[in-house]
This record gives C-alpha cells, sequence and structure tokens, in this order.
C-alpha cells in the first residue's frame, strides 16, 4: 500500500481547441474508508491556470498554500501574471527542492498561455512527485485512477475539442475511469476553460 | 472409405485408439480423465474431489507461504477480498443481502458479481473471500445435500449442512482456501443461519455480517435490529445495512442483492443500485423510504451550509 494511495483521488487535464480543461473527482478517504464527498483537489492559480493535486491530502493542503505563496511573490516582483509555462517550472523546482523527503503529491496544471501575437495557446502539464515535467500535446492524467484514465482518455480524447464537447470528453473520461477504480469517485468537478470565462460544473457521481 | 475394413484393421489411427481404450479397460489406474473426459464432473468423476498440490516436499507450508496473506500480506497469489454480506433471522424468516463489487487491488474488476450461492431451494451461503473457493465448495456442499435427502428421505438441516462444510474446509486448512460464508436456511427448526470459514470457525448466531465493509453494515444493522420485525422492515434494513457499506467502503458497491427465506424457502426480493439508492432510494418497494439515503439528500434544506435548491 503506497502513501500516494493512502487518501485516494485522480486528476486529468485536457486540450482543446482555444481552451483546456482539468477534472478532479471529490473522493477523501482513509484507505478503505470513504470520509469526505467534498474534497477539492483542483486550485485556480491565476484566471487562467488552474492546479490539480492529486496524491496525500496533507501534501495537497500544504502544496496548494506553498504555490499560493510562491506566485504571489513573483507577482509581486515581476508586476505581472505568472505565465502556465513558468509556473509548471515553479512547480517543478519547488517538488525537487524536496528531492530526498518528497511531497506525496503527482500536479496536473492546465491553461492558456499567451503568444506574441497576442492571441491565446492552450497548455497542459504534469509532473511526477519530485518533478520530472511532461508537457504533453493531449491529455494528462495522475492519481490512483491515472491507468484507467490514460485507457479511457486515449479512447476518448480527440484533437481541436469546442469547449461544450471537450467538457462532455473529460467528464465522460474521469467518470468512466474513477468508477473502475476503488479510491477515487463520490462526485466530480470539471474546469473549462476558454480565452474569456472559466466553466466550472460539479457532477453528481457513483457514491459507492 | 471402407469402413467395414477400417474396423478390423491393425495399422490404422483407429486401431491404436482401439488398442489403448482395451488397455485402460484392464488398468484400474486409467481415470475418464486420460481421455480428456470426465463427462462434465471436472474432478469430481472418482466421487469425491480430487486437487493437484505443488510437487514440494511439504505442500501445505508452500502454500502458506505464498497464499496466506494473514501472514504475509504481500504474498504472491492474491485472492480477492473486498466485500460486504449480511445475513439476519428474524421472526419472518432469514434476510440474506450482499454487494455485487468485485476488486483486485484497487481495480473494481466486476460490479455484477452473484455473491449469493443458490445451494438448494432452502439453502443459501454467502460469498466472501476466494470467489472461486466459496462457488465451488458451496456447490459440492449442494451435491451433499442432494445425496443425503436421498439417503435418509428428508431435508438436510442447516446445522448439518454447514457443519459439513465447515469440516470439509477444515481439513484443507493452511492450504490456502480463502472463505468467510453465511449458511442460511429453513429447516424442522425453523430459520437458521450459520457462520463458517476457512480457518474452521462455524458459529450459530442470529446476525453476521462478513466482509471489508461489514463494521459499517453491522452499524446499522444493529441498531434497527429486533426479532419482531416484519418482513417488509426486515427487507429494508438488509437493504440499508449494504448501501452503507457500499457507500463508505472503497471495496464494496455496485448493486445490492437481497433474498428472503421463508417456510417454503428462499426468494429473490431484487436487485438495487447503491447509487440509485443513495440519491433516489430503493424505489417502489414495501418499507422503502420514498427518497435517498444519502446524507446530503436527507439533510437537504436544513442547514445555511446545504441550502435548498432555488425554485
Amino acid at each position: 500500500m503506497s502513501i500516494m494511495d493512502y487518501n485516494g483521488g485522480s486528476v486529468v487535464a485536457m486540450v482543446g481547441k482555444d481552451c483546456v480543461a482539468i477534472a478532479s473527482d471529490l473522493r477523501l478517504g482513509n484507505q478503505a474508508l470513504g470520509v469526505s464527498s467534498n474534497f477539492q483537489k483542483i486550485f485556480p492559480v491565476t484566471d487562467r491556470i488552474y492546479l490539480g493535486l492529486p496524491g496525500l491530502g496533507t501534501d495537497v493542503l500544504t502544496l496548494k498554500e506553498r504555490f499560493r505563496f510562491r506566485v504571489n511573490m513573483y507577482t509581486i516582483k515581476e508586476e505581472r501574471e505568472i505565465e502556465p509555462e513558468t509556473f509548471a517550472h515553479l512547480v517543478s523546482s519547488t517538488l525537487y527542492e524536496h528531492r530526498f523527503g518528497p511531497y506525496f503529491c503527482e500536479p496536473v496544471m492546465a491553461g492558456l498561455s499567451k503568444t506574441p501575437s497576442g492571441g491565446t495557446k492552450p497548455f497542459i502539464a504534469a509532473t511526477d512527485l519530485i518533478g520530472c515535467l511532461n508537457f504533453a500535446k493531449d491529455f494528462v492524467v495522475a492519481g490512483t485512477a491515472s491507468e484507467k484514465l490514460y485507457g479511457v482518455a486515449e479512447g476518448l480524447w480527440e484533437p481541436d475539442l469546442e469547449p461544450e464537447d471537450l467538457f462532455e470528453t473529460i467528464s465522460q473520461t474521469l467518470m468512466n475511469a474513477v468508477d473502475r477504480d476503488a479510491y477515487s469517485g463520490w462526485g466530480c468537478i470539471v474546469h473549462v476553460i476558454t480565452k474569456d470565462k472559466v466553466i466550472t460544473r460539479t457532477l453528481k457521481g457513483r457514491m459507492d | 472409405m471402407n469402413t467395414f475394413v477400417n474396423r478390423f484393421s491393425t495399422t490404422s489411427a483407429q486401431s491404436e485408439i482401439r488398442r489403448a481404450q482395451a488397455l485402460a479397460a484392464d488398468e484400474e489406474d486409467f481415470s475418464d480423465a486420460a481421455w480428456g473426459s470426465q463427462a462434465g464432473f471436472g474432478s469430481l468423476a472418482k466421487g469425491v474431489p480430487t486437487f493437484c498440490v505443488p510437487a514440494v516436499a511439504d505442500p501445505s507450508a508452500f502454500l502458506r507461504l505464498h497464499t496466506d496473506d494473514h501472514a504475509d500480506p504481500s504474498c504472491r497469489i492474491k485472492i480477492q477480498h473486498g466485500t460486504t454480506t449480511l445475513a439476519f433471522r428474524f421472526k419472518g424468516g432469514v434476510i440474506v443481502a450482499v454487494d455485487s463489487r468485485a476488486t483486485a487491488g484497487s481495480y473494481v474488476a466486476s460490479g455484477t458479481v452473484k455473491k449469493v450461492i443458490e445451494i438448494n431451494p432452502y439453502l443459501l451461503g454467502t460469498m466472501a473471500g476466494g470467489a472461486a473457493d466459496c462457488q465451488y465448495w458451496e456447490t459440492y456442499l449442494g451435491i451433499h445435500c442432494r445425496l443425503h435427502e436421498l439417503r435418509n428421505r428428508e431435508r438436510i438441516s442447516v446445522s448439518a449442512a454447514s457443519k459439513y462444510l465447515s469440516n470439509l474446509v477444515y481439513g484443507y486448512k493452511g492450504m490456502g482456501l480463502s472463505m468467510g460464508t453465511m449458511i442460511c436456511g429453513w429447516d424442522k427448526t425453523g430459520p437458521s443461519v450459520f457462520y463458517v470459514d476457512s480457518d474452521g470457525t462455524r458459529l450459530k448466531g442470529d446476525l453476521f455480517s462478513v466482509g471489508s465493509g461489514s463494521t459499517h453494515a453491522y452499524g446499522v444493522l444493529d441498531q434497527g435490529y429486533h426479532w419482531d420485525l416484519s418482513d417488509e422492515e426486515a427487507q429494508e434494513l438488509g437493504r440499508r445495512s449494504i448501501y452503507a457499506a457500499g457507500h463508505r467502503d472503497a471495496f464494496s458497491g455496485n448493486t445490492c442483492n437481497l433474498y428472503h427465506i421463508k417456510e417454503d424457502g428462499w426468494h429473490f426480493i431484487g436487485n438495487y443500485d447503491i447509487s440509485k439508492m443513495h440519491y433516489e432510494g430503493p424505489g417502489d418497494v414495501p418499507g422503502g423510504p420514498g427518497k435517498g439515503y444519502g446524507y446530503d439528500i436527507r439533510v437537504e434544506g436544513r442547514s445555511s451550509a446545504n441550502p435548498p435548491v432555488a425554485a
């Protein structure tokens, strides 16, 4: 029994056409015992960046605060909002600082980055618990249901999905994957980030 | 080609088979298994079950080393353990309720497992631990219950049937059998429930629950149980208890199968989706609450933290 599976939980992020989506389950367990069905694992970093932290519950909360502090310091020093690519490297280096005693979380990031021409470009990334970055072009997964998420996402995801279709795809991916995982589930939350708004929806999932 | 010639030929393939058959007929050591068929009886063709055991000096010690995860949690042969099953005795008979989830590690391998084994029209067995072990030995128990009926011209008592099973599994103690089962039925003495497990424990009682979700089920069961429950109340208690376990326990869930044993044998009451019970309740059943069992549903609109949905 890995410490990574102690509290359960999973996150997935996907790229669409000029949009990105990030979704997680809402379970917090103590091994087999379900404790909470409203445990948030996804946190807004800026208006355009969301961070998902599946893993050990205590480290989810600690890292959330740690990243909030570091992003605030960056914003003050630079006097501008952090870009998703920069934030990904901030996450990576923060985790690698704890190379020999890591936080038991595998962060997943989703955001829209600015292009030189003034447009936006979808961005997703994930790291392992010591900060190895994975910039994917399609989707990233993490958490206790990650194997199942890979399977379903590989089957459902296609390029250039519009926000509504991306919402459907990520929702179906997450819901079907967590139903096959004993440690994830108990409801889901989905965020779809577009150029001018973020759509957040809470989904009713299986409660067993 | 020429069948007549073939039949008396001494060099054809058929003659080879004839020779082998003749040899086997004289030879007591030849079982039907040598011909690839045991007439569908599997290892029971000889009347008593026979099993292949590991070819080592002490098979029992070898199996204990590799299958007994009480002794060694990292053992190589893993057997399904997550389950919730319950059975209780009351005025109106016996209620048997089980979940339907099968897990392999954290993977939900199936959500539609039949964990109640219908031994005969008067006997039910529940399945917790090794699925194959329970299925095989309880079916085997069924054969012997029928033989008992034929020999003695009367149905076997639940006590005798459960003792037959417990003595049987005790013979394999330490070899890695894994089962925690309730043998339930109605006999001359009325309704009865026996708990039998692969350690050789056999207990008579009014109320049992077995599996990883048993503690959750006991919580609801103990709170609602008394002898004079009506049939509807008892069925609802069984359903509600399995729901509680399916909800809280990661290794239990999907659906609930409910059985009621009365004087005329067992009756299948229904299959209930646990998630549906959470949101909408068990549906139109006698004794049902008419709404979901879920905490959020029960406290809907009763606190500022959980306000009613705006109309």
